[in-house]
């Protein structure tokens, strides 16, 4: 009783229906379709990827820095490859017999049906003739790309340099395939998504003589590839060369910022390198040299070099006592040269005894300082010095110390600001109190910082209580916008009324007479109100480092600057004239005394001498 | 009551024959689908040809001793295999391994096995004793629930997998309960369901829409034969039609043509009702259903693609509507695909003188693209030979199904036919560009051991049952 017995011609007409569709359309594929009837064997495909170029940069002013130059990658093919006059071929390039078999295996071994780069960047001449002689070569093809070229030799570490993926890359990321670049540091790194646009494709049909014969399907598989953003940076490549030139013979670094909008203007770490130096197929041996180089070029030190802040983080202390009211205006102490506590000295240097907060600012009394931090410290407001230290860091961290700026670099250092736990390792939870911190109050001790996060701070002092997170990108091209965090207003928790006096007493260490005790009369520029607090941070490893951190003008600042020198001892000597040269540059455009600028460029601080060293 | 006869002069040789040709073609067809220079000898243990070898050795050890187990076994122990099955199921995915993102291996030393391959051997017998057991029969709801419950709980499994390609062959049971009595407008639903899926994707919504209200006309004409009866219906539509349209341009509501349509359609159906009602005539609120059903699936179409499917099978999908190209992943694959076979022209380029077909190309060259190495090598004559073959295979195994006097036997045979037509169907249309890009083995072909084992179990416990059918009498 198999009453639908007659559904099997209902289930074999649908088996015999899909198979004829099948071999209808298998006829056309196979038959009719011209498309994918190739005749010879070894008729196919090639895949040409279409490298966009990369997106260009310029400076604030809108002076181009970076741009792009072709260049022309041999590729191979090994499976089309056949028998040619290699002596030919050899001269062609300018490569070795042995280049030739070495690199020929090399992309057997990497794959035998997929094209691997044979050699890289070859000028347009010599693309030029190869271009003629190619049909005699099946197997090879031309690959352009482009090369990036800078007008400037400045500049190096902020806009960073383009380098070869690695595979790490190229396992994280899909985009990147063997022999592509990709942005290492710098801006090249930070916004390489927009500055290396999208690779395209032209497919090509490829005939026995490695003669392109046309589109494959009318284009249709082809994509277009899209060129990368330009970017405008927040650097004025006039200043950044200024400063690095200010910086030849010298180690250290200059960071000058905008502080209304957190822009950077110039970003200098020295000894730097010429940009040049790593594009092409010199990067290699270059990047070698550099790396060997005791100097350390390439390392970045106003992100990654971390030096204690010395005496301009007696502002920040004066300005949390001022917040805390434990210090006011009118407070005065003695300083007869030192400060004591019982058995406990710590040395001060000479001016008038009997001194008020904004004079022991401009004469940067560590007795002043240090009575602050204590009142700080020991405030009967708190019940313990751990809670009123923990009170302290919050001030000194709103300041962005000890914790990533995060600006648009990548390698950025945090930077130390000790907790409560570090003193608890150290000598117990009972056994440390506000003397045992007091280094502290004059910058040394166990902070540290970069010259970035410095100048950071100079900028929240000029703006009286903000600050904006450091940037070195203004403008991406296209309907791109910046980051929101670069927009974003960060306010210290210091108000804003408490910054004028200290602001005052930063005025006084510039403008007042040298006779008066004043730390930085070097700093002065006639006719602009700079107002500075100079540094020496102890350095157990030789010399003091010479530090000034200074904005002009004081009422409505336009720059904020930070400058370290290594070994340059007293920062009223090195670092105020060079961050005088910088401001008086960039405010004015010109020197008014010359002098100063050949003070500067002929000091040799510890440099050669520091290199010899390490020859030896 | 039986009778014992010789179960070796019963075989059908016509299908053995048939099976020895495919599996020897897969063989030639892998060694040059992977055939380099370095590894000239066909029986090369380390390479792939010669693995298969030792598969298709073992698999016809397996074919015999398939044939020597009783016939009663596999009706017997179907639910006890079936059950075993599950259990193997869920165990892989606790203590599977996992390859190209789907857990569905077990690994054993250098020896892989996948159970989801042997779970459709269990299903179809499962299926067929279940719907062989006296009285039973697709009319009652118990009846649905049960075979739906042991089609889906494998299929559901292998789905967690994330091995979806072979959770989908359980589908095509669905050939099985039709030729056993499961309504035809079940299968042509689920025709309509995929064409709506597909043209979901494809079309505009307010074409849709109109497209499902013409084709409820027809069919309302089909089943009144009253032609002033569409007529008013279609009036009654035009004239809602005109007048939404009218208050949408005077008050400038602002909708779109497709929410009017709606609209119109919703106030229509109201008048439909009372007037189908007040005169008796027949279908018209099954069609109003069908006809909210399909609207409401067009609509849940896009949330389901885009919220159930993942990326990739959104890629593949796009890809084979053309909505989508992507010359670097998921088209490149069936480009190649079509390239190679494109390529191949009337009459190939010859044994082992493919171009497009080394596995640099193509992916899974030996795997789930082999039939580009057919297509490439041996043209429009091989792949007409074996597309032929094929469907001849599986007219064959119909019939062999067809002359069991157990239906348990026939429903088994039923279901080897459905699971080997969906394989094809899949495997051969997505390198032909047909069909989305879903990866599962082409019978008898594709390199591995583990499906060509388990396609080999299930012919021939087929054949075996065949063999002895004389044994049953009527």
């Amino acid at each position: 009783m198999d009453s639908f017995a007659n559904r099997r011609h209902v289930i074999r007409f649908i088996i015999i229906l899909i198979g004829l569709i099948f071999i209808i359309r298998l006829f056309l594929l196979q038959v009719v379709d011209n498309t994918y009837k190739v005749t010879a064997s070894s008729n196919v495909l090639r895949y040409v990827t279409q490298f966009p170029a990369r997106g260009l940069i310029y400076d604030r002013e809108g002076k181009l820095l970076v741009y792009n130059e072709a260049a022309y990658d041999i590729m191979v093919v090994p499976q089309q490859l056949q028998s040619f006059d290699t002596t030919e071929f050899c001269q062609i390039l300018d490569i070795s017999k042995e280049y030739v078999d070495e690199n020929l295996q090399r992309a057997k071994e990497y794959s035998y049906y997929n094209s691997s780069i044979f050699l890289k960047q070859v000028s347009s001449k010599t693309y030029a003739t190869l271009q003629e002689k190619l049909y005699k070569y099946p197997g090879f093809f031309v690959q352009a790309r482009t090369l990036r070229r800078y007008t400037t030799e400045s500049g190096a570490h902020l806009l960073g340099y383009v380098g070869e993926v690695n595979e790490k890359i190229i396992k994280n990321d899909e985009y990147y395939k063997l022999g592509d670049y990709v942005g290492i540091s710098g801006i090249e790194q930070s916004y390489e998504e927009y500055l290396r646009g999208q690779k395209g494709v032209n497919v090509f049909l490829v005939d026995v003589h490695n003669r392109i014969k046309g589109t494959y399907a009318n284009g249709r598989l082809d994509k277009k590839a899209e060129i990368g953003s330009n970017i405008i940076s927040t650097v004025n490549i006039e200043l950044q060369a200024y400063g690095e030139k200010l910086m030849k013979n010298k180690i250290g670094s200059i960071v000058a910022l905008e502080p209304s909008t957190g822009e950077i203007l110039a970003l200098v770490s020295s000894p730097t390198y010429n940009p040049e130096l790593l594009v092409g197929r010199i990067r290699t041996k270059n990047f070698a040299t550099l790396t060997n180089d005791t100097l350390m070029p390439l390392f970045n030190r106003a992100l990654m070099a971390q030096y204690p802040p010395g005496s301009p983080f007696k502002v920040i202390n004066m300005l949390i006592g001022l917040q805390e009211k434990v210090v006011f205006p009118h407070t005065k102490y003695e300083c007869h040269g030192a400060y004591y506590s019982g058995n406990f000295r710590m040395g001060c240097h000479s001016h008038k005894p009997n001194i008020n907060l904004i004079e022991s600012i401009q004469m940067s009394c560590n007795n002043y300082l240090a009575n602050v931090f204590r009142n700080i410290l020991d405030n009967k407001k708190y019940s313990s010095i751990r809670e009123s230290f923990d009170h302290w860091r919050d001030y000194v961290t709103s300041f962005g110390f000890g914790q990533h700026l995060n600006s648009d670099f990548d390698n950025e250092l945090k930077g130390i600001v000790p907790t409560k736990e570090t003193y608890d390792r150290i000598y117990g939870e009972r056994g440390w109190r506000s003397l045992t911190l007091i280094s502290m109050s004059i910058g040394q001790g166990e902070l540290g910082t970069t010259p970035l996060q410095m100048a950071n701070m100079t900028a929240a002092i000029a703006n009286r209580g903000y600050y904006y997170t450091p940037h070195i990108v203004k403008e991406i091209e296209g309907d791109y916008e910046l980051d929101g965090r670069f927009y974003e207003k960060h306010y210290t928790m210091i108000d804003s009324n408490y910054f004028e006096p200290v602001i005052d007493g930063m005025d006084l260490a510039v403008n007042e007479d040298y006779s008066t005790g004043s730390t930085a009369w070097r700093g002065k520029i006639p006719g602009i109100t700079v107002c500075g607090k100079t540094g020496t941070a102890e350095n157990p490893h030789g010399e003091d480092h010479s530090i000034f951190v200074a904005f002009a003008p004081k009422e409505d600042p336009k720059i904020a600057i930070a400058v370290y020198i290594e070994n340059g001892g007293f920062g009223g000597t090195w670092a105020t004239p060079m961050a005088k040269l910088m401001i008086e540059k960039y405010l004015n455009d010109s020197i008014a005394v010359p002098w100063w600028e050949e003070y500067v460029l002929n000091a040799d601080i510890n440099y050669n001498a520091e290199k010899d060293q390490h020859m030896e | 009551m039986q009778r014992r006869i010789n179960i070796w002069s019963n075989i059908d040789w016509l299908a053995v024959t048939i099976y020895l040709v495919l599996v020897f073609l897969g063989w030639i067809n892998i060694y040059a689908a992977v055939y380099n220079e370095e590894h000239q000898s066909i029986f090369d243990f380390s390479q792939r040809y010669g693995k298969q070898l030792v598969w298709v050795s073992a698999a016809l050890v397996i074919a015999f001793f398939v044939f020597i187990i009783d016939i009663n076994f596999y009706s017997y122990f179907a639910y006890l295999v079936y059950g075993i099955m599950i259990f193997l199921l869920i165990a892989v995915l606790i203590f599977g391994r996992e390859v190209h993102g789907a857990k569905s291996w077990f690994e054993l030393g250098s020896f892989r096995f996948q159970p989801a391959e042997f779970a459709k051997i269990a299903t179809a017998l499962a299926l067929a004793r279940y719907l062989s057991t006296f009285n039973v029969q697709l009319n009652t709801m118990k009846a649905y629930v049960r075979v739906a419950a042991i089609i889906l709980i494998p299929a559901l499994l292998i789905f967690l997998q994330n091995d979806t390609g072979s959770a989908l062959v359980y589908f095509v049971f669905i050939l099985v309960l039709y030729r056993e009595g499961l309504s035809a407008s079940v299968l042509l639903l689920g025709f309509f369901i995929v064409l709506l899926f597909v043209l979901a994707l494809v079309l505009e919504k307010l074409l849709i829409i109109l497209l499902s209200i013409s084709i409820v006309f027809i069919i309302f004409w089909f089943l009144n034969r009253k032609l002033k009866n569409v007529a008013i219906g279609f009036g009654i539509l035009v004239v809602s039609v005109a007048i939404l349209y009218g208050i949408n341009e005077y008050f400038k509501l602002g909708l779109t043509y497709y929410y009017i349509m709606l609209a119109a359609l919703g106030f229509s159906a109201f008048i439909y009702i009372i007037l189908s009602i007040s005169y008796k005539v027949r279908n018209v609120i099954l069609l109003l259903i069908f006809l909210l059903g399909s609207i409401v699936f067009t609509f849940s179409v896009d949330y389901v693609f885009n919220n159930f499917l993942g990326e990739h099978q959104q890629k593949r999908i796009n890809v084979v509507l053309g909505l989508e190209s992507d010359p670097f992943g998921v088209e490149y694959n069936v480009n190649q695909s079509k390239i190679a076979i494109g390529s191949g022209g009337f009459s190939g380029k010859g044994f082992l003188r493919g171009t497009q077909t080394k596995f640099d190309f193509v992916p899974e060259q030996s795997t789930d693209f082999i039939f580009c190495t057919i297509g490439e090598e041996w043209g429009f004559l091989g792949t007409f030979f074996v597309v032929g073959l094929f469907i001849f295979f599986l007219y064959r195994l119909i019939g062999i199904a067809e002359r069991q006097r157990s239906s348990f036997s026939r429903i088994y045979g039923y279901g080897v036919v459905s699971v080997l037509f969906f394989h094809i169907v899949i495997n051969i249309g997505m390198t032909i560009g047909l069909v989305p890009v879903i990866g599962i083995p082409l019978p008898f072909f594709s390199y591995g051991g583990s499906s060509l084992w388990a396609f080999t179990i299930m012919l021939f416990i087929l054949l075996r049952l065949d063999a002895s059918r004389l044994e049953l009498l009527k």
